[in-house]
């Protein structure tokens, strides 16, 4: 995958030079928050760089900074200082059309409370990031169809996500981010909300996800069930990197070291399917 | 379009809550339509009325005849002007002569207009040839208001006293030969008409006449010491009190639109209060915070879509049946002043249609926008977790 290549129709700046398979890049990235008069420094001059087809999770307490940082790799937030470069696009300057380009065509999120749209069905809910993308019905379909194969929802299209378990309801919105075919996902805390089976089968459609599409994933996370099936743990604690470890590859399912059970990306093919 | 899409299914989403708004605000589309209809079919009732009841083509005034000044009626008839004595005798140009008298029906005295006017003219509707009966008493012609008032009725003897020209006070006893009805109240309210030739020997002022009523295709002449005035002067006070009398009618529609107006801003309010997470999460999809806020404001500007829709599905019937049947006054409106019809056709014109659809859409648009500018101002990645604002 070529990152240097400009997002299409020109809405975004020309990009930035950055290192062969990297996708993001953070340099001394400091965050404030202002409270009252003063400020509260959420991250600390972070040094960072994913690469592509990374599997990598954020992982700390509560205020560590791992929701900021994910929110400002998501260009949903902009640096206080420092430099992040994602897809090679500085956050920094983006504009707030650039970034909502930017999280358009190649970003996908993926939320703690799942984020569906409640008066959507689980097709139109996975539909609506194409509709931004005006593909045209036909491969909105296609698409659509082959990407709820993959979480295993292909009998629950017209259900709507009051009629679904928590663990649907992730795996819609895991669907929802994966259907534009993203560069990269941003999970946060994907788990939380659900019980330890349904955990285990969304990380697992993730990891082969992440395993079939080349598809980078950044996890903020303190859910030891996400912890374990992480590649790379990078660990925060009050802003800062106190730990960057890469597991070694253990499993044939890439580096997975909980067994894959009742999976239903396993029971698909996805480089067929794409 | 996919904002069109989402905000319509977002907007029934929301279940009974929008069809209440939905259903208020389409009354109100409803009944601005129907209350500005019946205006305007009345104000174009009142109109034509007065052009067949008493302008035509329009007047040449007396240069002193001042309809607001009694002392100075009986003293403002002129020679009818030599130039336009061919359309007279054609019956193009129609002399009316004005002055002040006294009734005394039941012996008791009522003060009248007296309105000279020729009984075979053409020009008006009023039913003047009923003027020529050859009797003794001077046939005349009143309003039906006119006979409720004074308890008159046809073929009844009434004495009829004014001043002639040289200040000589005279009576003499007219017949009512007609009693007429008309929804002008300037042709009826206080008037008597008589025949013009005999009016102009009553007041010693043969060949005479205050005003002077010309035919719709005859030209406009200038003529010296009088003064034409045409249909829009003389229909512009009727229509002012039509326009009037609409102010209070808007009322009635204003506080149904003011309703549901409030109760759509509070629901926008409301929506934009509960539903941050997914204010957040279209921020995150890709779309921009004005995006979200074009959003919801055309979520909001739905409303009048479907309450367009509902107020033509049970207002047209009511529509269509009242312009061609027309709406009955139910009471004597002959002594408001005003030129109401017994019966009034609602004018429902594609301006008044479109115009009124525009309005409240417009309406809409801004009480939608209102709350919506917040989207602009909200932080997504707070929205995304749903935090209180």
């Amino acid at each position: 995958m070529n990152t240097n290549k400009k997002l299409n129709n020109g809405v975004l700046p020309s990009t930035i030079e950055v290192g062969e398979d990297s996708i993001v890049e953070i340099k001394n990235l400091v965050k404030n928050f202002p409270i009252g008069n003063d400020f509260f420094t959420a991250l600390k001059g972070i040094n960072l760089t994913f690469t592509e087809g990374e599997f990598a999770g954020l992982v700390g307490p509560s205020g560590s900074g791992k929701t900021t940082l994910l929110n400002i790799i998501g260009s949903l937030d902009v640096p206080s200082d420092g430099d992040v470069i994602v897809l090679s696009h500085s956050i920094s300057n983006l504009t707030q059309k650039q970034a909502a380009q930017l999280r358009k065509e190649k970003l996908g999120f993926i939320f703690q409370n799942y984020n569906l749209l409640p008066v959507y069905t689980v097709y139109e809910n996975v539909e609506f990031p194409l509709l931004l993308l005006d593909i045209g019905a036909d491969e909105r379909k296609k698409r659509i169809l082959e990407t709820l194969e993959w979480v295993g929802l292909s009998d629950k299209i017209r259900s709507r996500p009051s009629q679904l378990s928590g663990g649907e309801c992730q795996r819609v919105a895991i669907a929802r981010a994966m259907v534009k075919r993203p560069s990269l996902v941003l999970a946060d805390e994907p788990t939380a909300n659900l019980d330890s089976e349904n955990s285990h089968n969304v990380l697992q459609t993730m990891v082969k996800l992440n395993r079939e599409l080349k598809t980078s994933f950044i996890f903020a996370t303190h859910d030891e069930k996400v912890i374990g099936y992480l590649r790379r743990i990078i660990r925060l604690e009050d802003g800062k990197v106190v730990d960057d470890t890469t597991k070694p590859p253990k499993s044939p399912m890439g580096d997975l070291n909980i067994p894959l059970t009742n999976t239903y990306a396993s029971d698909t093919n996805l480089g067929g399917a794409l | 379009m996919i904002l069109a899409k989402t905000a319509i299914k977002s907007l029934l989403g929301n279940g009974l809550k929008t069809w209440l708004n939905v259903f208020v605000l389409s009354i109100s589309f409803v009944l601005i339509i129907f209350m500005q209809g019946l205006l305007e079919g009345w104000s174009k009732q009142a109109v034509t009325d007065s052009v067949a009841w008493e302008i035509a083509g329009g007047q040449y005034w007396s240069g002193k005849y001042d309809p607001y000044d009694p002392f100075s009626l009986d003293s403002s008839a002129a020679v009818i002007p030599q130039s336009l004595m061919n359309d007279y005798n054609s019956h193009k140009i129609e002399p009316v002569l004005i002055a002040s008298g006294s009734i005394y029906p039941d012996g008791r005295m009522t003060s009248v207009l007296m309105k000279g006017i020729r009984a075979d003219q053409q020009l008006l509707a009023l039913p003047t040839e009923n003027m020529k009966a050859d009797s003794t008493e001077i046939p005349v012609i009143i309003g039906a208001h006119m006979a409720s008032q004074t308890g008159l009725k046809e073929n009844d003897l009434v004495t009829l006293r004014w001043r002639d020209a040289n200040g000589t006070f005279e009576a003499v006893d007219v017949r009512i030969a007609t009693v007429f009805k008309t929804t002008i109240p300037t042709t009826d309210n206080g008037i008597i008409w008589l025949p013009l030739e005999k009016m102009q020997n009553m007041m010693s002022q043969p060949g005479k006449a205050t005003i002077l009523i010309k035919d719709t295709e005859l030209p406009v002449e200038n003529i010296p010491d009088w003064k034409f005035r045409n249909k829009t002067e003389l229909t512009k006070q009727t229509i002012a009190l039509v326009n009037a009398k609409s102010v209070g009618m808007s009322i009635f529609y204003f506080i149904f639109l003011f309703l549901a107006l409030i109760a759509i801003f509070d629901t926008q309010t409301l929506s934009i209060f509960r539903r941050q997470r997914e204010i957040g999460t279209y921020v995150a999809l890709g779309m921009t915070p004005r995006q979200v806020q074009n959003f919801f404001t055309l979520e909001g500007t739905m409303n009048a879509l479907l309450a367009i829709g509902l107020g033509f599905v049970y207002g047209l019937p009511f529509f269509i049946y009242f312009a061609a049947n027309g709406i009955a006054m139910p009471m004597d409106v002959s002594n408001f002043g005003l030129p109401i019809p017994d019966k009034m056709y609602p004018l429902f014109t594609p301006k008044l249609i479109i115009g009124t659809i525009l309005f409240i859409f417009i309406i809409t648009a801004i009480v939608s926008y209102l709350p919506a500018r917040k989207i602009a101002r909200m932080n997504p990645t707070e929205a995304i977790r749903g935090k209180v604002l």
